[in-house]
């Protein structure tokens, strides 16, 4: 284990931005931390989390895929992707590192989807371990270690200053590259303040969220069940929740015709718009219980279905704090399937 | 601190449950954490006495709810409306948009609701607890021994700080007393962006608005956002958008939404309350609104129905195109 002190924290980021694009989260003028591009002077964001989550690192928002220009009976296809350089994403929480996993195995899987691919490759994660989890966290339900997030290097922070553990090949030889700025230190400082988050995570209100209802194979359970008439009743229909959400990597790829040429692209869709998935047939969920039902089977029975039990929900909270109707998926676990304790 | 409590509303749904006036009620559904509020219908006295809450955070706004569920549903609506929603109400009502005889409005006086981001700035995160005490928000967070109090006027919403009405425009029964229409703040902030430089300006709305992610809960929650279709993702309408243009959304949906609802938008601010990115978006709305004051005379949607609203009527003594465009000029 490494350690940095916090006067040489502002160094550390310099000499990282020296060979990378480093990214990390940054208190807007209202006070809410979105990822920012590291510059001289940059200040590293307090909050437990970002507003947004870090998925667009890999899966952003909307990216250009190709071009192409017909001419009488020819076309001429043209490869446009961004290329994006070597990246840093640093202070990346234990949560949203697990979702890098879940949007691998949708992505890196064959067909592999070679934008994802290429940036994967390119970014580093530095992983930070929480020491505030808040009131809407519930991590633990899905396995995930605040105190401890995986990630290509760890890093917890004291009041001391970093403390950073490399747990891949990328993160050695990114540690490797700071070794002038770190000092070998021993484990005690992280794991006193590891054991006092564990007591903290313990008290969470959500703490005891219980998973065992859904998992893979429970489709016919609970697919018709009467709670998503009522859970789903006032959704709005907006895409809040499948936008914050570091797991969601539902995508639409379209056409724009500029008029001399057609530019496709793809962007993140939503299971809770009314276009989501429509085909030549027409559309497949019609109603907005059936969209409302289909975001929450997906992360919870579908994905785990294929995905050796792994939840497609990380527990970050950001859809508890972000809905405009206060609906989300805790209230569906809760609800759906009845209580356990019923 | 709400006036009114819980149990008066819960035993005025329950009556009118009992009675068979109306069939299911339109009420505020406790969640996890005391301000996690699920607008939610009722239809029987169990689940009122259950789950019903009113407090703080019942900021959710139920009259474009009732486009969909007046349809739906057999038998009458009750519907609570503090004295905003009531605004939003008429105007839906105005346009049509639903059938007033299968709706049984109750209104409810409010006292302002608390913004959880601001209660969060005061107390700290983690909350598991909030209180509402004669002095403020009792907080009780994971971290403080003790609950922090955070008086209203610090944790009140903005658009509840520059509350422009206090006074229920429609209703069938009315619990507390008539309030006023109220002399406000609400277009400080529109007179300091008008006082800025164009290009400051645009800086600002450039800065606020390359935030938005498309989520579309702005025009979602929007109770002049009745379309059946929106354009905006209707694949035929050749204006379909499913992602931010470039980084800069002005281009297309924030601007055409507020000309859209120009002369219609009540000033509820439900769009500026459910933005996951917190972009001011009443500020777009409340533009329109002082400038159709300015030129067309005071007009506020919702306050009556069947009001013709200045921008889809003629008098004489309209101002013409061209001072518009002169003053447009002056400020570009």
């Amino acid at each position: 284990m490494r350690k940095c002190t916090a006067a040489n924290l502002d160094k550390l980021f310099a000499a990282i931005a020296e060979n990378a694009a480093l990214y990390l989260p940054v208190d807007d003028e209202k006070g809410t931390a979105q990822y920012k591009k590291w510059a001289e002077g940059t200040v590293m964001s307090n909050a437990l989390n970002t507003a947004k989550s870090p998925k667009d690192f890999f899966f952003p928002q909307s990216e250009d895929l190709m071009k192409f220009k017909t001419q009488g009976k020819t076309i001429e296809l043209t490869d446009i992707r961004d290329e994006k350089e070597d990246f840093v994403v640093f202070g990346v929480r234990a949560c949203d590192v697990r979702s890098f996993d879940i949007l691998d195995r949708v992505f890196l899987v064959d067909p592999r989807d070679s934008y994802y691919a290429s940036r994967r490759e390119k970014g580093v994660i530095v992983s930070l371990a929480c020491s505030k989890p808040t009131e809407t966290c519930f991590c633990s339900a899905f396995g995930i270690d605040a105190t401890n997030p995986a990630g290509d290097v760890t890093a917890w922070k004291t009041e001391e200053g970093f403390f950073f553990k490399a747990n891949t090949e990328k993160g050695e030889k990114l540690m490797a590259s700071l070794e002038g700025l770190t000092e070998e230190c021993t484990e005690e400082a992280v794991e006193a303040q590891k054991a006092k988050t564990a007591a903290i995570l313990e008290k969470l209100p959500l703490a005891d969220l219980d998973t065992d209802k859904f998992g893979g194979g429970k489709t016919a359970e609970l697919f018709n069940d009467p709670a998503w008439a009522e859970l789903s009743r006032s959704c709005l229909g907006c895409g809040t929740c499948t936008f914050v959400c570091p797991t969601c990597q539902c995508y639409d790829i379209k056409d724009f015709n500029t008029g001399r040429e057609v530019i496709r692209y793809r962007c993140w869709d939503s299971c809770m718009y009314s276009e989501f998935t429509r085909m030549a047939h027409g559309n497949n969920r019609n109603s907005q219980l059936e969209r409302f039902r289909q975001r929450f089977m997906h992360k919870l029975v579908y994905y785990p279905e294929n995905n050796e039990g792994i939840f497609g929900c990380v527990g970050c909270g950001r859809c508890l704090a972000k809905c405009p109707i206060s609906m989300n998926i805790v209230k569906v676990m809760k609800t759906v399937g009845g209580k356990k304790d019923e | 601190m709400q006036k009114i409590t819980r149990e008066v509303l819960i035993e005025k749904a329950a009556s009118l449950l009992n009675e068979g006036v109306v069939s299911a009620v339109y009420g505020w559904k406790k969640g996890e954490f005391v301000y996690d509020v699920t607008p939610a219908l009722f239809t029987t006295t169990e689940e009122l006495e259950k789950e019903f809450v009113w407090g703080d955070f019942c900021g959710a706004n139920f009259s474009k709810y009732l486009v969909a569920s007046t349809r739906k549903i057999e038998g009458k609506i009750l519907v609570f409306l503090k004295p905003c929603d009531t605004y939003s109400f008429n105007q839906l009502l105005t346009e049509h948009r639903f059938d007033r005889e299968k709706v049984y409005a109750v209104g409810i006086p409010c006292e302002g609701m608390a913004d959880v981001s601001k209660v969060k700035a005061a107390a700290g995160e983690g909350i598991i607890a909030i209180e509402s005490t004669e002095e403020g928000l009792a907080v009780t967070t994971l971290y403080n021994d003790a609950p922090v109090v955070v008086p209203y006027a610090e944790a009140l919403a903005e658009r509840c700080i520059n509350c422009k009405s206090k006074k229920h425009v429609a209703y069938d029964e009315l619990i507390g007393e008539e309030g006023d229409v109220l002399e406000s703040g609400r277009f400080d902030q529109v007179a300091e962006l008008e006082a800025m430089t164009p290009d400051e300006r645009f800086a600002f709305w450039q800065n606020e608005l390359s935030k938005c992610i498309r989520c579309n809960a702005c025009r979602d929650v929007c109770p002049a956002c009745t379309c059946e279709k929106c354009v905006f993702n209707n694949p035929v309408s050749g204006a379909e958008t499913k992602a931010p243009m470039g980084t800069f959304e002005e281009k297309m949906f924030h601007i055409i939404r507020a000309f859209h609802v120009a002369g219609r938008c009540t000033d509820c601010g439900e769009c500026s309350r459910v933005c996951p990115q917190d972009i001011p978006l009443h500020l777009l709305n409340r533009k329109f609104i002082k400038d159709i004051n300015t030129h067309y005379g005071e007009y506020q949607a919702g306050a009556e129905v069947g009001s013709r609203a200045p921008l889809v009527n003629y008098t004489t003594e309209d101002v013409e195109p061209c001072d518009v465009f002169e003053r447009g000029d002056k400020n570009a």
